[in-house]
């Protein structure tokens, strides 16, 4: 039992989120400004983009695929919201059309993925300059900012003096659903397999391909939510919104232990990663940090967090080498 | 027990009371082996006796705890691979790793290529060399083909070359011929034949006890890392090499039950895939074990994957109890009651980084669930419920398949399978480099499944696992089914001239 203890001690996503706490407890006591409640709020708030795309992200990932061009669908959805705002439509008519939108990017991708059997990697980077370039088409360079205050008073305030944001309870909702799909579904548990081994999963009976045309269409839809929050948010829908957002979502998720080949990692690990990332970040602001280093900072935490992983699971695959050894000994030996 | 010639020629290589330990693990203990010029030996044992540890022991890459490797009659101690292979040791895997992009001679003289001035590689020396290589082992080989495309049986042969062209004395073949058909193996004994003249010594691994009778002079068996025999096979039996194998006398290897074929399970019409197959068709009936015999690359795995939908047909039917699956949906086929080991368990079988308990779990993620979510006491007991029934040997259910040895993996592949209460079964080398132990093991399984009514269709290389397993014997050639041949007239003959084509159907 200190065996399984220390094995799972050595899990990345548990040291994530051991780091998380650690780094939330050194700022409350050394940094200033950081403690009170509109900080954090703003800390949660600003995260948010990150954690509403890194959900679907994890399950992609998980699942041997990654789609770039995320930021881009947020980008365009927001431009798409500003454009028709302006003609003229209500906000409730627009909300649903730019999540369809996003369902036709994420679909796009998925299509070009599963049917054609190109590299996602390839492909999202396509869809990452097509989507973009569709955006700023549609709303030029203007930036659209009157939307009605209860949606802008949603997206940017807080519950009462609390540091929660409203907009975190739907996203708690979201995460509810997402722990549940990845890790307590057979959908979920299927994920692994095709991540781990498409072939053999193949074999097993999952329809794979199926599959990953649903995760690029919940990603899209997840990125164009993300893009109409962003808007409304910040107040603004230019055609760049969230640009290179994707970056920030894939550091994110690889530092909160999902392998970027695929098959292994948990969605617990994946927040933990999205939220130290936006606590150094909210942390070197307070600092003034100058923006230049911030991206140092997390072009480093990357690289660490591709690294970090891997070595985790050297440590525990020797402990488990160990044990089998000294379990195959005892076992009786029966055929 | 150690076998001391006291006349003849010296040994060239010897294990003297060698004992090597992992951790808790004792995988060798007090082993040891002598190999003569001019002979074969084989290396007998089941998965676990600890043939690799002693072959990783003779080729450098373990360093034994007790005893000592005695090469010429001389203590040596082997601080690499290199350094066995300076001393004219050379292992032959199962699986050579060449560079594709290279060719043979390429291969051969990977970073000691014949020089001109200057540096530059000498080509037309290198061919040369390697042509006469090509020479001594009586084969046939372009020494400027690249290495990709060659078959497993050609990568071989090019490593046996490069063995001789570091002057091997002492040649360790692994599993050779696990992965080659009957004319290769045949070519491939040749080979050793040749060495063997030449006055080589070669050690050979195999799980075909037959082709250690065919080839070898003499063997020795392990059994749990001990030594258990060091002889001459003349006058063995088979039956006495494995009762020294698994220490005690195995049941029979193909015990097959005689069971009154019921009605049709798994019908096959006019099936095609372009290019691959043509035309198959064949019935399989509830009780019946079908053997689906050919040559590699004539098409029966080809068949089975169309079949169970993980490739597309583009002509004909399968119809399952008289209904009529869905082209290329494996998932639909499951349903049906359809199941398929396939031909590659690491690849194909197994996801091998998932635990025993997952790898189970995954053909019944329909069955475990409870309200839409994973029932996982359900998914458990059903994995581990088939683990026990199947004789799994593991630590914990929770481990990852790839710490089991190949025969425990091909039990859990399976477990996989069978835990999904299959109508129609397809196992596709079924018994492919498990030992003997477990290939028994593994017969009395499928006999059992066609006692109990499950339609099984056997494809299988090993030819005598198809005669004495197999109620009717379909053969494939060159993508067409070419031969049924019922169990009464099932001969390695009838069953080989079908196969090359020589017989019509």
């Amino acid at each position: 039992m200190a065996d399984s203890a220390l094995a799972r001690a050595v899990r990345w996503d548990t040291v994530v989120g051991a780091l998380l706490i650690v780094v939330l407890l050194l700022s409350f006591t050394t940094v200033d400004g950081f403690g009170n409640a509109l900080n954090l709020s703003f800390l949660i708030g600003n995260t948010l983009p990150i954690a509403l795309i890194a959900l679907p992200m994890t399950l992609l990932v998980v699942s041997g695929e990654i789609d770039l061009s995320v930021a881009s669908t947020a980008g365009l959805s927001g431009a798409v919201m500003g454009a028709l705002w302006n003609q003229g439509m209500t906000i409730e008519t627009i909300i649903p059309i730019c999540l369809l939108l996003g369902v036709v990017c994420g679909l796009i991708n998925g299509l070009l993925v599963t049917r054609l059997g190109l590299p996602s990697l390839a492909v999202t980077i396509g869809t990452l300059a097509a989507y973009r370039g569709i955006a700023q088409i549609v709303l030029g360079s203007d930036a659209v900012t009157d939307f009605p205050t209860q949606y802008l008073d949603f997206a940017a305030g807080r519950i009462g003096d609390t540091f929660i944001p409203y907009a975190f309870l739907p996203f708690l909702v979201l995460l509810a659903i997402a722990v549940v799909a990845l890790h307590a579904t057979p959908f979920g548990r299927s994920l692994f397999a095709v991540g781990a081994s498409e072939e053999a999963a193949r074999f097993a009976g999952i329809r794979v391909k199926r599959q990953k045309l649903i995760l690029f269409t919940v990603t899209g839809l997840m990125a164009s939510l993300t893009g109409i929050f962003w808007a409304l948010h910040y107040a603004s829908a230019r055609f760049d919104n969230a640009t290179g957002l994707e970056l920030s979502v894939v550091a994110a998720v690889l530092l909160g232990g999902i392998d970027f080949d695929g098959g292994k990692g948990t969605l617990g690990g994946a927040i933990a990663g999205v939220f130290l990332l936006g606590a150094l970040q909210n942390v070197m602001s307070l600092q003034d940090v100058s923006a230049q280093s911030q991206i140092v900072v997390t072009g480093v935490l990357l690289v660490l967090s591709v690294l970090g992983p891997r070595v985790a699971r050297q440590i525990s695959v020797a402990r488990a080498g160990r044990r089998a050894a000294s379990a195959s000994t005892s076992a009786p030996t029966t055929s | 027990m150690t076998h001391l010639s006291d006349a003849g020629p010296a040994p060239v290589l010897a294990l003297k009371d060698i004992s090597k330990s992992f951790g808790a693990v004792r995988a060798l203990r007090d082993v040891s082996l002598e190999l003569f010029p001019g002979e074969v030996h084989a290396l007998a044992g089941e998965n676990g006796a600890g043939k690799s540890t002693l072959i990783k022991t003779l080729a450098g890459v373990h360093r034994p705890d007790a005893g000592q490797v005695l090469l010429d009659g001389e203590p040596t101690l082997f601080h690499g691979p290199a350094d066995a292979r300076d001393a004219g040791i050379a292992v032959i895997y199962q699986e050579p790793t060449l560079f594709p992009d290279l060719s043979i001679a390429e291969n051969i003289f990977m970073g000691r290529q014949p020089r001109r001035a200057l540096g530059r590689i000498d080509h037309k020396a290198t061919h040369g060399a390697t042509l006469a290589l090509m020479q001594r082992l009586g084969v046939e080989l372009d020494p400027d083909r690249p290495a990709r495309g060659l078959s497993i049986a050609d990568q071989q042969i090019v490593e046996i070359a490069k063995a001789l062209s570091f002057d091997a004395r002492v040649l360790i073949m692994d599993e050779p011929t696990a992965a080659l058909t009957g004319s290769e193996v045949a070519r491939l004994f040749g080979v050793v034949r040749t060495l063997r003249e030449q006055g080589s010594a070669v050690l050979f691994i195999s799980h075909r006890l037959e082709e250690i009778f065919q080839i070898c002079q003499r063997v020795t068996t392990l059994r749990d890392g001990a030594l258990i025999s060091s002889e001459p096979l003349d006058g063995m039996t088979e039956d006495d090499l494995v009762r020294r194998m698994v220490g005690r006398d195995l049941d029979e290897l193909y015990p097959k039950q005689d069971v009154e074929a019921g009605e049709v399970a798994l019908s096959v019409r006019r099936l095609t895939r372009e290019g691959v197959f043509t035309d198959v068709s064949f019935d399989v009936r509830r009780g019946e074990i079908v053997g689906l015999a050919g040559l590699v690359g004539a098409g029966r795995t080809e068949v089975a994957r169309a079949v169970f939908g993980v490739d597309r047909w583009d002509a004909g039917e399968v119809e399952i109890d008289g209904r009529k699956l869905t082209n290329g949906a494996p998932s639909t086929a499951m349903a049906s009651g359809l199941a398929l080991v396939p031909e590659d368990r690491r690849a194909q079988g197994l996801v091998m980084d998932m635990s025993i308990e997952r790898n189970i779990g995954l053909t019944g993620l329909r069955t475990t669930v409870k309200a839409g979510l994973m029932d996982r006491g359900a998914e458990r007991s059903r994995s581990l419920d088939w683990a026990v029934k199947l004789q799994v040997k593991y630590a914990r259910i929770a481990d990852t398949v790839n710490t089991l040895s190949g025969g425990n993996q091909q039990k859990v592949v399976l477990a996989k399978w069978l835990a999904t209460g299959p109508k129609v079964l397809i196992v596709d080398e079924p018994t492919r480099g498990i030992d003997v132990g477990t290939k028994a093991e593994v017969h009395r399984l499928l006999s059992q499944l066609a006692a109990d009514g499950v339609a099984v269709l056997m494809i299988s290389s090993d030819l005598p696992e198809i005669l004495g397993m197999a109620d009717r014997v379909l053969v494939m050639h060159e993508g067409r089914l070419t031969a049924e041949i019922p169990r009464s007239e099932a001969t390695e003959e009838t069953v080989m001239a079908a196969a090359t084509g020589r017989a019509a159907a």
